[in-house]
């Protein structure tokens, strides 16, 4: 795991190799490797010497660490009360169109991962959605079909 | 627009035209006359528990202890409220300067911003005014530096003790209280932590005095609050408005004209169904006549077309996925409430057992650990209390 080992020497140099460090090292993973594997997971506990079901109990925890892979697009929509009165069933309904997957599912070629989100924080800008760390809103169904054509497109 | 309707412009005012100016000014000043200024000013904390600003300050700055903390919690999570990401994206200075006052009152050399993972695309730019608020702090001898610190989409890491244990590195479930943060917080050590909003407007006081703050607001609810606004209105958004306000001049100013009911305080506040809006006045719980609401500043209207048992239905939704699962009532109570009103709705049960859903909420209550159990009860009471018809049928 040269690469994992990379990332946790990159947030220990910050933080110290103490447990503060878990929830950016876990982070740091998730970014780069699309999910925590079991491997990653042993890796940590060993660096800040705590056990590896410690790291799993905090891996699960966290809506957005997820210890399955995910695409490198991870497309999470708000379904919290006003998005959903703002028609987010459309927005899921384009989306699962456009990429032939269901919620909670990942594209074969792991490119995009859609899921459902609670609040985002966007209520007055509704239906909203983030790609990765990147923040949609006001969308509409040609609005979001732009979007990920736009993600298609990309690497 | 009625008088309290007027847009403040406290909070998302333009600076000063010095930057620092108003940290400057109060780290020349007597750390006691700070905090008896907060405490004169009766400002509560915005985040929608409202415990006394001044008081948490005085608790932590007697505590002993070599190491303090002040964490700024931006762990803005309750459904419809968005003020705190508006606030740190237009004026962060503000709040970092709350929290170098802060520092300086309470001795705390560490800070952190605890910014929820759905606010991540705020990190850069408030990094550059973070860098440049460090440089000030050298300038006027603060030794004080603050870190961001990223949650990662948890609900109830905007619960204080959760928080901490979350930047610990352990899960993110509450700790028992007492003992509290200003005693025993962060790694132990004596911690402030304050809303994002609350830090603001603790700067506002330092700066205006107690006396000006204190002509703006109602009896126990002094000073404006920043009102997200959202659901069925014209016109969602973000409003300084000053407290004391009834929601039905409230409703004459943000409805459609087809108000049905308001949420007021997120899926863990009040619904307030349209026949009591003449009667509710926006604050925090004082001696005025009526129904004052605590409020975190979320605002969420609803007309007539929506069915306030779908409502429900999502906010419990919502509770379930959040509660962290380390006590049972919280756990299993929002599980059961969430069957329990669908099968009252499918028939399944006969109506009279929403009174034993009722019951359940009151036990939740007063059994749950922390601020999410506890406050289920809100929302659930006042919806099926006021809207019981549409529970049924």
């Amino acid at each position: 795991m040269p690469h994992t080992r990379e990332l946790i020497d990159k947030v220990t140099g910050h933080y110290g190799a103490n447990r503060e460090a878990l929830l950016p090292i876990l982070q740091e993973i998730q970014r780069n490797e699309q999910y925590l594997s079991d491997e990653a997971m042993v890796e940590v506990a060993k660096t800040l010497d705590i056990s590896s079901a410690d790291v799993y109990g905090k891996a699960t925890f966290y809506s957005f660490l997820d210890t399955i892979p995910r695409g490198k697009y991870v497309i999470r929509v708000c379904k919290t009360i006003v998005c959903d009165m703002h028609n987010k069933n459309k927005i899921i309904e384009t989306i699962e169109n456009l990429l032939k997957i269901k919620v909670g599912e990942t594209t074969l070629n792991r490119k995009f991962s859609l899921l459902y989100t609670n609040c985002l924080g966007w209520c007055h800008k509704g239906p909203a959605m983030l790609i990765n760390d990147d923040v949609y809103t006001e969308l509409t169904p040609e609005k979001v079909r732009d979007i990920i054509r736009e993600y298609k497109n990309k690497p | 627009m009625a008088e309290r309707l007027q847009r403040l412009d406290m909070i998302l005012g333009t600076y000063s035209p010095e930057k620092y100016k108003i940290l400057e000014k109060n780290l020349s000043r007597p750390k006691n006359e700070i905090i008896k200024d907060l405490i004169d000013s009766g400002l509560k904390g915005r985040g929608g528990a409202g415990f006394l600003t001044g008081l948490k300050w005085k608790y932590a700055a007697m505590a002993e202890g070599e190491q303090k903390f002040v964490i700024c919690n931006a762990d803005e999570g309750e459904p419809g409220t968005f003020k705190d990401r508006e606030i740190l994206s237009k004026v962060p200075r503000k709040v970092l300067s709350g929290m170098g006052i802060c520092a300086y009152v309470i001795g705390a050399n560490k800070g952190y911003i605890y910014l929820r993972g759905e606010y991540k695309f705020l990190v850069p730019q408030l990094q550059k005014e973070i860098d440049e608020f460090h440089v000030y702090c050298d300038i006027h001898n603060l030794k004080f530096r603050v870190e961001i610190f990223l949650g990662s989409g948890a609900y109830v890491c905007g619960e204080e003790t959760a928080l901490l244990n979350s930047i610990e590195g352990k899960r993110g479930e509450p700790r028992n209280k007492p003992p509290f943060p200003t005693n025993i917080g962060l790694f132990g050590c004596p911690t402030v932590i304050n809303n994002v909003e609350t830090l603001v407007s603790a700067m506002t006081v330092c700066n205006i005095g107690p006396d000006e703050f204190k002509k703006l607001g109602i009896q126990d609810s002094h000073g404006s609050k920043l009102f997200s606004i959202s659901g069925d209105t014209p016109k969602p958004g973000i409003y300084d408005l000053e407290f004391g306000l009834s929601l039905d001049e409230f409703v004459r100013e943000f409805g459609d004209g087809d108000t049905k009911a308001v949420q007021v305080g997120g899926a863990s506040g009040f619904c307030v169904p349209r026949k009591k809006f003449s009667q509710t006045t926006l604050g925090f719980k004082g001696g005025l006549s009526g129904d004052n609401l605590p409020t975190g500043g979320s605002m969420m209207i609803f007309n007539s077309t929506r069915s306030m048992y779908h409502v429900l239905e999502n906010y419990l939704e919502f509770f379930e996925e959040e509660s962290c699962g380390q006590c049972t009532p919280c756990r299993i109570g929002c599980q059961q409430l969430k069957k329990g009103i669908d099968a009252v709705k499918r028939g399944i049960k006969p109506p009279e057992y929403l009174e034993q859903l009722l019951s359940l909420t009151e036990t939740m209550k007063i059994t749950a650990k922390c601020g999410l159990g506890q406050s289920v009860a809100n929302s659930f009471s006042s919806i099926v209390e006021n809207f019981r018809e549409e529970m049924i049928y």
